[in-house]
C-alpha cells in the first residue's frame, strides 16, 4: 500500500485483495458486543470536510473509533483565491496539531492530491470534487464481490450523471482493475468530455441506451442525479430522465431477482431509482453502508497501523 | 500466507520428529482433560497461524478419548500486538469464535512456540474483547524460554533450552507439507 | 547623456555591425568599425555574436498596481519587462480599482514614468468596473495624459454583443482598438479551468472548450466588419480561432490577434502530469490546449494570421496559487522568458527568422497599440530602443532568479533557446550583461 489513498490509481489489484480480506475480518468485529480493536490506539485522525457529507464522515468516524484512534471532525470552509486563507495554510494549521491522518472531503477536484504534497500526515481522499472517491469504490467492489464471488468477467453497468460523479471515476478504474467488464450509461450531456478516447484506452464501454445494457448486466450501479442539473440544461425534466435512465419497476423486472443493485446514496427515489428497486431483496444499498465501515477500517488499518517506513 | 511453506526441511538440528509431535499432543490432550476434569465447558482457541491446526489436533484426540466434540476456534492477535508499529501493517488472520462463545467457559489457548510471552499477552487482550471466560489456560508445543513477561504455559509438549540467537521452526503437515521442529543458529 | 557604441552586433541576425546610440536615437550604423573616440564619454558594449532587435513591445501585461502590490508593482513589472528585452508594455485594466477612468489611467502612466525602465501604457477598461454593461470613459482615457488607445476588459469577455458593438464603434473616433478576451461565459463559466477534452473528463475539472473562444472571435470579426472598426483578439488559443482569423483577414476585416508564449509551447497534458497533476502553476486563462492547437498557433504566427506575441504576464502571490486547482488564481509569469521561448519555438524550428521575431514582438504590437516611438526598424534616426540577444546561450530558468515579485513560473527548470543580454530604452541601457543596470 502507498502512504496516501488519493485515487484508485494508488491501489493495485493485490492491494484491493488485501484490503478486502482485512475488511472481512472487520466486518466480523461489527457483529461483536465489544466493537473495538486496539490497532490504532494513540493515533489521531482528522476528518477534514470542506463539504457536508454526514454518511461518509460518520463512516470514517466509526471506522477510526472502532480501531481505537482518536477521531476529530472539522468542518472547514472552502475559499477561493484572494478570499481568506489558502488551502495550504488551512491544512498546515491543522496538521501542525500533530495528526497522523487527514481524511479529506473537498469540493474541488485534485484537492487531496495537492494537500498530500504539503503535509506529513497520511491523506485519505474522501471525495475530491468530481474527480475520485476511492473508499466508496473500494466498498462498492467489496460488496459486489461478496455477492457475486469474483468480479472477473462480470458485467457491471454504471448509470447516471457521469460528468459530475467521482463515484463513477473511482469505480470504473477499480472494477476494470478487478477484471469486470464495465459499461457506463448516460445521456450524451452527462457523459464526461472525451469519454470516447478515454473509454477506448481504459477498456470500458459507453452507451446511451440503458435498455440495451441491462439484459447482460450482472450488477447495476445507479448514480445520484441532482435535480439542479435540470436547470443547467443537462436534461429536460425529471420525468424524461426517469423514462430514459431510471431503474424503474419495469427495468427491475428485466434484471431479474439475482442481479445486485448498488447506489452510493443518498438516493432520489422515483428519479434515478424506483422505490421497488431500492427496497428489493437484491438491493445492496444497506450492505454498502455496513461494508463502508469495514472497508474504511481496513484502509485505516493498513495505512496507519504499521511503521511509517 | 507463510512464505516458508515449501516442502524443503529448514536447516538446523531436528528437535521433534512427526511421531514426537503426535505423542506430545496426545499427552497435552490428556493433561487438559485431567486438569479440566473432563471435556465439559472446554473451548480450544488456536493462535494463527500454526496454533490453529494444533488446536484442531488436540480436539480430535479429546474426541477419541472422551467422545465429545470440543469447540475449536481461532483467535487472531495481529491488532493486539505491542510491536504493531515496528513493522509495516500485517494483514490480520481470521478470528473464529465457536458458536457458544467464550463466556463462562474454560478456554485453552494453543500456540506452537512460547518465547517472550508477548503473543500470549496479546491473545489475553484479544480474548478480553470477545467475552469473559471462567478460566484461561495455555498449551504450547514448544517452550523455548526467554520470557519477557510473567507468563507460563499450563501444558508443554517439549521444553527446549535455546539461545536467543537461535531460531526455532515448527512445520505442520496441515499447512506446510512437512512436519517437525528444528532449531538453528 | 553618454553615447553607447554597440560593437559587432548582428541586426536581425545579419552581418556584424556597429551601432552608435546618441541622444536617444540610433545615430550611426555601419558594418565597418565606428570610431567612438570623438565623444569624450562613450560606453562601448561588446556585442560580438549577439543579435540586435528593436526593443520588444508587450500588448498584454498585468502589473497588478494598484491593488495587488504584493504580487507585482509597476516598478517590479517594469524591471521584469526590461530583463525580458521589452521597451514598452501595455498594462491591463483589471487592477483594483479598475483602470476605467482618466485618473486611473494617468496614475498607472505616471508610475511607469517614475520607474523609467520601459514605457508603460495603461490599457483602459471597455466597461465600467469590467462589469460588461456600461461603457467606461473611453474618450476621456484617450484624451488623458496616458493617451489610452487600447481598451480591454481582459480577464472577462465583453460578452454582450450590443456592448461590444458600441465599444467598437465608439473608439473609431480616435483610432482606438478593443482587445477582446474571447470567452463566451455561457460555454465557459468562471470555474472553467481545463481545456475541455479527455483530460478534463478524467480529472473531473470544469471544461473550457475551444468553441467558447471561437464563437466570440467569430462574432467579433462580424461586428468589426459591420461597424468598420478594428478588433484585436487577445491570447488566441485554438486552431478554430486561427481558422476564423484567416477567413476574416482574407475578407479584409480589420482584425489583429496575439498569442502568448505559453500557448506556443505548453499543452493541456501538463495538468495531468506535473507533480502528479492539478498543479496551479499551469492554470491559465484561456487554458493550455492540446498539441494540435499549439501547432496551429505556431503556423499562424509564422504566416502572419496571428500578428503578435503578447505575454499575458500574470503575477500572483504565492497564497493565491496555493488553493485547490479550481479555486487558484489564473495566470503565469511571462515577461522575462518570452523572447527566449520564442527563440526556442519559432526561430530554432525555422518558423521565423529574427526579422520575423522583430515583426511579431516589436513592430506589429507597436502598430496595433499605436505607439509611434516603439517598434521602429533599426535605422539611423530611429528611436534607440534595442535589445541584444545571445542566440548561443540558452536561458536556464530559475524561478528564484526572477525580478518579478511573484514566483508562478511555469518555465522553472526549463532551458529556453536564447538569452537577453542588454536592453536600451531611448539610448539608455536598462539591462547590461543580462542584469538590470
Amino acid at each position: 500500500m502507498k502512504r496516501h489513498l488519493l485515487s484508485i490509481d494508488d491501489v493495485s489489484a493485490d492491494d484491493a485483495a488485501t484490503l478486502f480480506a482485512t475488511a472481512a475480518e472487520m466486518h466480523d468485529v461489527q457483529k461483536r458486543q465489544v466493537k473495538k480493536l486496539p490497532a490504532l490506539r494513540g493515533r489521531t485522525i482528522i476528518n477534514l470536510f470542506f463539504e457536508d457529507s454526514t454518511r461518509t464522515r460518520s463512516s470514517f468516524e466509526i471506522a477510526g473509533k472502532w480501531l481505537s484512534a482518536d477521531t476529530i471532525n472539522i468542518a472547514a470552509k472552502g475559499s477561493s483565491a484572494s478570499k481568506g486563507e489558502s488551502l495550504r495554510d488551512t491544512v498546515l494549521t491543522i496538521a501542525a496539531m500533530g495528526v497522523d491522518a487527514l481524511v479529506m472531503r473537498h469540493p474541488a477536484s485534485g484537492a487531496a492530491l495537492q494537500v498530500s504534497q504539503w503535509v506529513d500526515a497520511a491523506v485519505l481522499n474522501a471525495g475530491d470534487g468530481t474527480h475520485e472517491h476511492p473508499t466508496q469504490a473500494l466498498l462498492d467492489a467489496y460488496t459486489l464481490q461478496r455477492r457475486l464471488g469474483s468480479l472477473e468477467g462480470r458485467h457491471v453497468a454504471i448509470v447516471g450523471d457521469l460528468t459530475h460523479s467521482r463515484v463513477f471515476r473511482s469505480n470504473v478504474k477499480l472494477l476494470t482493475k478487478l477484471g469486470a467488464e464495465v459499461t457506463v450509461v448516460a445521456p450524451p450531456t452527462l457523459m464526461p468530455s472525451g469519454v470516447g478516447s478515454w473509454s477506448a484506452e481504459a477498456g470500458f464501454a459507453t452507451a446511451y441506451d440503458l435498455d440495451e445494457v441491462l439484459p447482460t448486466a450482472d450488477a447495476v450501479m445507479m448514480l445520484r442525479v441532482q435535480r439542479e442539473r435540470m436547470s443547467g440544461g443537462f436534461f429536460p425534466s425529471a420525468r424524461e430522465y426517469t423514462v430514459g435512465y431510471g431503474l424503474t419497476r419495469d427495468r427491475l423486472a428485466v434484471l431479474g431477482p439475482d442481479v445486485p443493485i448498488c447506489h452510493p446514496g443518498p438516493m432520489n427515489r422515483g428519479l434515478e431509482i424506483a422505490a421497488d428497486a431500492a427496497d428489493a431483496a437484491q438491493s445492496l444499498v444497506l450492505e454498502q453502508v455496513s461494508a463502508g465501515v469495514a472497508v474504511r477500517m481496513a484502509i485505516l488499518y493498513h495505512l496507519l497501523a504499521g511503521d511509517d517506513a | 500466507m507463510s512464505a516458508e511453506s515449501d516442502a524443503v526441511a529448514p536447516e538446523g538440528r531436528t528437535v521433534l520428529e512427526p511421531g514426537d509431535i503426535a505423542r506430545a499432543l496426545t499427552r497435552i490432550s490428556h493433561e487438559i482433560l485431567e486438569r479440566n476434569k473432563g471435556a465439559g465447558d472446554l473451548v480450544l482457541l488456536g493462535i494463527p497461524s500454526r496454533g490453529v491446526p494444533l488446536a484442531r489436533r488436540i480436539a480430535a484426540r479429546i474426541k477419541d478419548v472422551e467422545g465429545v466434540a470440543v469447540p475449536v476456534g481461532a483467535l487472531d492477535v495481529t491488532m493486539y500486538r505491542d510491536d504493531l508499529r515496528r513493522h509495516p501493517a500485517r494483514s490480520p488472520h481470521p478470528t473464529d469464535v465457536p458458536p457458544g462463545g467464550v463466556d463462562g467457559r474454560t478456554v485453552v489457548l494453543v500456540d506452537d512456540v512460547l518465547y517472550s510471552g508477548r503473543t500470549v499477552r496479546s491473545a489475553l487482550d484479544a480474548l478480553n474483547d470477545l467475552g469473559r471466560p471462567d478460566v484461561v489456560r495455555l498449551a504450547v508445543l514448544v517452550d523455548r524460554g526467554h520470557r519477557e513477561l510473567p507468563i507460563r504455559a499450563d501444558h508443554v509438549g517439549k521444553n527446549l533450552p535455546s539461545a536467543r540467537t537461535e531460531r526455532v521452526m515448527v512445520r505442520l503437515a496441515d499447512v506446510d507439507d512437512l512436519e517437525g521442529v528444528w532449531i538453528s543458529s | 547623456m553618454t553615447d553607447i557604441l554597440i560593437k559587432g552586433a548582428a541586426p536581425y541576425g545579419g552581418a556584424p555591425t556597429d551601432l552608435l546610440l546618441r541622444d536617444g536615437v540610433i545615430a550611426e550604423i555601419s558594418t565597418g568599425p565606428i570610431a567612438g573616440g570623438s565623444a569624450s564619454s562613450v560606453t562601448v558594449v561588446d556585442a560580438d555574436g549577439l543579435v540586435a532587435l528593436p526593443g520588444l513591445v508587450d500588448l498584454h501585461t498585468h502589473l497588478r498596481e494598484p491593488g495587488r502590490e504584493d504580487a507585482e508593482t509597476v516598478r517590479t513589472g517594469s524591471r521584469a519587462a526590461a530583463v525580458g528585452g521589452f521597451t514598452a508594455v501595455l498594462a491591463m485594466a483589471n487592477t483594483s480599482p479598475v483602470t476605467d477612468t482618466a485618473e486611473a489611467a494617468e496614475r498607472v502612466h505616471d508610475l511607469g514614468r517614475a520607474a523609467g525602465l520601459v514605457d508603460v501604457h495603461p490599457v483602459g477598461a471597455v466597461t465600467r468596473g469590467l462589469g460588461g454593461e456600461e461603457l467606461a470613459e473611453l474618450g476621456l482615457m484617450h484624451r488623458s495624459r496616458a493617451g489610452v488607445t487600447v481598451f480591454s476588459d481582459d480577464g472577462r469577455c465583453v460578452a454582450d454583443a450590443r456592448v461590444m458593438r458600441r465599444a467598437l464603434e465608439y473608439v473609431k473616433a480616435f483610432g482606438g482598438v478593443v482587445s477582446q478576451h474571447a470567452q463566451e461565459p455561457s460555454l465557459a463559466g468562471p470555474t472553467a479551468c481545463c481545456h475541455e477534452g479527455e483530460l478534463s473528463g478524467r480529472l473531473g475539472l470544469p471544461g473550457w472548450p475551444g468553441v467558447a473562444e471561437e464563437v466570440i472571435v467569430a462574432r467579433d470579426v462580424m461586428l468589426a466588419r459591420h461597424t468598420g472598426s478594428r478588433v484585436h483578439v487577445a491570447h488566441a488559443s485554438t486552431a478554430g480561432t486561427v481558422e476564423v482569423l484567416r477567413w476574416a483577414k482574407a475578407q479584409g476585416i480589420q482584425v489583429t490577434a496575439e498569442v502568448t508564449p505559453h500557448h506556443l509551447l505548453l499543452t493541456t497534458d501538463l495538468l495531468g502530469s506535473v507533480n502528479g497533476g492539478y498543479d496551479p502553476t499551469f492554470k491559465v486563462n484561456p487554458p493550455l490546449r492540446p498539441q494540435e492547437d499549439v501547432d496551429a498557433l505556431r503556423t499562424a504566427l509564422a504566416d502572419g494570421t496571428i500578428d503578435a506575441v503578447a505575454t499575458d504576464h500574470a503575477p500572483h502571490a504565492r497564497h493565491d496559487k496555493e488553493h485547490a486547482f479550481v479555486d487558484a488564481a489564473f495566470g503565469m509569469l511571462g515577461l522575462e522568458t518570452a523572447l527566449p521561448l520564442v527563440a526556442s519555438v519559432m526561430v530554432d524550428s525555422g518558423l521565423l527568422d529574427w526579422h520575423g521575431v522583430a515583426r511579431v514582438m516589436s513592430a506589429n504590437p507597436a502598430r496595433i497599440a499605436g505607439l509611434s516611438g516603439q517598434g521602429a526598424d533599426l535605422e539611423v534616426g530611429a528611436p534607440a530602443n534595442l535589445v541584444l540577444v545571445d542566440p548561443a546561450t540558452p536561458l536556464v530558468v530559475d524561478r528564484d532568479a526572477s525580478v518579478s515579485l511573484s514566483r508562478n513560473n511555469p518555465w522553472h527548470g526549463r532551458t529556453l533557446g536564447a538569452s537577453v543580454v542588454a536592453t536600451f530604452l531611448r539610448g539608455t541601457p536598462t539591462v547590461l550583461d543580462g542584469a538590470l543596470v
